[in-house]
């Protein structure tokens, strides 16, 4: 394959043609092998409208925007390789479940639904999240769950299962953000600085303790307690069922609790004639 | 010492030999001016000069005149500077404004003229010739293909694609002001004009309130930062999805809609709880880059089956170059918003201090885009102070395809310029949630304001082609021959690309 660039299209060599489909009752299966993302998600899309409920991808080698948009409660797809970029993106509803890696910007700007992965994942995941769960099985880069934020009855929820880079929970306005710390693939730290920089919502939980230099100075650090675990274990228990963990391990660590001081962070910053 | 050194600007007068007693102007003033014993007692150091009470008074009584406090002069330290510095000893605060730059910057549009024909090239007069206006908002086709259609017309050749666009009746759309800066009957009013006039209104960045689905096909949908009420339902109501970059008052920093302002409505349409701050980060933490944001534009354009997706941008001294990125990564038009443009709140030091204006942005990003050979592969949008029709003919000869005004807007539902948004006690129920001051603005009254305003605006365009002797906008697009400036340097006309007044 060759990986010269063109201006408005995509990697040369890439398939751009709808790619084969088998579809038996309610479950297809696409081969994404060399497929143009447009036409895989094109595909998907189509499948979804005609009622097919379950759709698994297979040979999925970075193309982006899995589930990118999809509603329906019912949807499940499954992905078998290395997903790409902004994968459930703006999704509503559906069940991803990667069996691989995935890329930056998980669960951007999700709605509801659930993503599952069973590997490691990149950058910026759940930014602006409003609703659903995305379960990470091992390490997640940098600034993760920005600006996740909760309304009404949408509560959104992330658990990674390993460490976690720089500006962890940045941001963040609502919902709930859990890092382990247990599936790492890095010696060093749990967790990189400036975590939960700006927080006005929502909660932050860490397996084990973290340092106060490492949190921004909008946070309040307290351990969870029993109160705390009520809530954390159903989710816990559901993130151990989803990727084959033990539940007992998990939990035999008590957890760091981080809260905003304030949800009007800015209140007093202006003044006018 | 007194608690504040800041004296009041204005003058509130009432000449009570007219005066009704009615206590009016108490009921009509949202700073709460007026207290009322026997006879209204106004407040002169609560007055912003927004004119409310003066236009209700059944007796025209009320004067407010300038507070000529006869501060020692001195060039170098304007009143507001004395003034700001008082009120920030007094709280340690960011000097927060509202509506645009208030500072007397040259205005080069105040300095192009427009050319006319005479003798040769006849003037063509619009109210008896057909004179095209239309506009399409979106990316062009370096070229079609095209064969007949068998009823002597053409049509495309198939497999030929070309990207949607968005048909506008007039060069003009509404500039984005979120539900939340401006109430909901104000976006109704923009949007029911819209509608009637058949071009668009944008939302900003505060979701699209259900009251407005009847008008969505008139509605740009906004993706800011915050990604407030942004839901696969959202980006598919409009007609094209708009990714806010930066804004003309306010370029390279958030928003920050302070919890008071978001009530119940507020809070539904964003989606977010009540009474919390609305905090817009200052990037989109999805876009460090020209490949971030061409993922970021096609993830849009996944999710709402291709519609037009556009980039707003305040223009920053770097303009042509990011827009020429921002076209690259496969935007379909680019909006500019010049540094006088409007905010509902923003840091009076960002305001007046930072970007360039709008008529050499303009100029620049044509340039550049000619330069490069990919000016049609997306529309440019100029906003940030468009002030008049002349404006927006200079705009467009400058090498626009459509302008977008806010100010000029607010303006025709009853804003005087008193730059009181970030109180959210706008007298005339625009920038303000609160219900006793909102129902002031009926949406059937402003929507029929609005659309004379911008009739008014087109007819004067027409009547401007004509003078030029050309019977459509197109033709007037990016042709600079047609201006001349009088009274700039040689350096700015070069980056005008206009010629001065009599070469």
């Amino acid at each position: 394959m060759t990986q010269s660039t063109q201006n408005n299209g995509p990697i040369e060599g890439y398939i751009k043609t709808p790619p084969s489909v088998t579809v038996e009752g309610d479950t297809a299966r696409i081969d994404a092998q060399s497929v143009y993302y447009r036409n895989m998600n094109d595909s998907v899309r189509k499948l979804v409208a005609d009622g097919v409920k379950n759709i698994t991808l297979d040979h999925v080698n970075g193309q982006r925007y899995i589930g990118n948009g999809v509603s329906g409660k019912d949807v499940r797809i499954e992905v078998n390789g290395t997903a790409g970029n902004d994968m459930a993106m703006f999704m509503n509803g559906p069940t991803v479940e990667v069996f691989g890696n995935a890329q930056d910007g998980v669960g951007n700007t999700m709605n509801a639904g659930k993503v599952i992965v069973h590997g490691d994942a990149g950058d910026v995941l759940g930014y602006g999240m409003r609703g659903g769960k995305v379960f990470i099985k091992k390490d997640v880069g940098y600034r993760v769950g920005i600006h996740m934020k909760a309304y009404e009855n949408l509560i959104p929820v992330m658990v990674c299962g390993g460490k976690a880079r720089d500006f962890f929970g940045e941001y963040m306005a609502g919902g709930m953000l859990v890092l382990l710390g247990m599936n790492s693939q890095f010696e060093g730290p749990l967790v990189g600085g400036y975590v939960g920089t700006g927080m006005h919502g929502g909660v932050i939980y860490l397996r084990g303790e973290v340092e106060p230099w490492q949190c921004g100075r909008e946070v309040g650090i307290f351990t969870a307690d029993e109160e705390d675990m009520k809530t954390l274990g159903p989710v816990l228990k559901e993130y151990c069922d989803a990727l084959d963990m033990d539940y007992d391990e998990v939990v035999s660590v008590p957890f760091t609790k981080l809260v905003p001081i304030s949800h009007r962070p800015y209140g007093k910053m202006y003044t006018y004639l | 010492m007194p608690h504040t050194l800041i004296q009041p600007e204005y003058r509130v007068e009432i000449d009570y030999d007219k005066c009704h007693k009615c206590g009016r102007c108490v009921q009509q003033c949202g700073w709460g001016v007026y207290s009322f014993n026997e006879r209204p007692i106004p407040d002169d150091s609560k007055c912003r000069a927004c004119h409310r009470c003066v236009t209700y008074c059944p007796a025209h009584c009320i004067t407010i005149k300038k507070n000529d406090l006869a501060l020692k002069e001195n060039p170098n330290w304007p009143t507001d500077l004395r003034k700001a510095i008082w009120r920030q000893a007094e709280t340690g605060g960011v000097m927060l404004t509202g509506m645009g730059n208030d500072k007397p910057y040259t205005s080069y549009f105040d300095h192009l003229v427009l050319d006319a024909c005479q003798v040769t090239n006849p003037s063509i007069d619009p109210l008896r010739e057909p004179m095209e206006l239309r506009t399409f908002l979106g990316r062009k086709p370096d070229s079609v293909q095209v064969e007949a259609n068998g009823t002597g017309g053409f049509k495309l050749k198939e497999g030929s694609e070309v990207s949607n666009n968005v048909e506008l009746a007039a060069p003009i759309v509404f500039s984005p002001m979120s539900y939340g800066s401006v109430s909901l009957n104000v976006h109704k009013s923009l949007s029911m004009a819209a509608q009637r006039l058949g071009i668009l209104m944008n939302t900003g960045e505060g979701g699209l309130h259900a009251d407005l689905y009847p008008y969505q096909d008139n509605v740009i949908v906004q993706v800011a930062s915050g990604r407030f009420g942004v839901t696969p339902e959202y980006l598919n109501r409009g007609a094209a999805i708009e990714i806010k970059v930066g804004q003309g008052a306010k370029p390279g920093i958030g928003g920050h809609l302070p919890g008071e302002k978001i009530n119940k409505e507020v809070s539904q349409t964003r989606m977010i709880p009540q009474g919390s701050d609305a905090i817009s980060p200052a990037p989109h933490h999805d876009i460090y880059s020209i490949e971030d944001l061409r993922q970021l534009i096609y993830s849009l354009k996944e999710a709402s089956g291709y519609k037009p997706v556009g980039v707003k941008i305040a223009t920053v001294h770097n303009v042509a170059a990011i827009a020429s990125g921002i076209v690259r990564a496969g935007a379909d038009y680019v909006y500019l918003d010049g540094f006088k443009g409007g905010t509902g709140a923003a840091p009076q030091i960002i305001r007046d201090h930072i970007g360039i204006p709008i008529e050499i942005a303009i100029a620049a990003v044509d340039q550049r885009l000619r330069d490069e050979g990919i000016r049609n592969q997306a529309s440019i949008i100029a906003a940030g102070s468009i002030r008049s029709s002349a404006d927006m003919a200079k705009a467009i000869a400058l090498g626009a395809d459509v302008v977008a005004i806010g100010s000029a807007a607010l303006m025709a539902l009853g804003c005087h310029l008193c730059q009181g948004c970030h109180t959210g006690c706008c007298s005339w129920g625009l920038t303000t949630q609160k219900p006793e001051l909102t129902r002031r603005v009926d949406p059937e009254w402003g929507a029929e304001r609005l659309t004379n305003l911008v009739h008014a605006w087109s007819h004067e365009l027409q009547e401007i082609l004509g003078a030029l002797g050309v019977n459509a906008v197109e033709s007037l697009r990016g042709s600079r021959e047609r201006l001349r400036a009088v009274g700039l340097d040689e350096q700015t006309c070069k980056i005008l690309g206009v010629k001065p007044a009599g070469m």
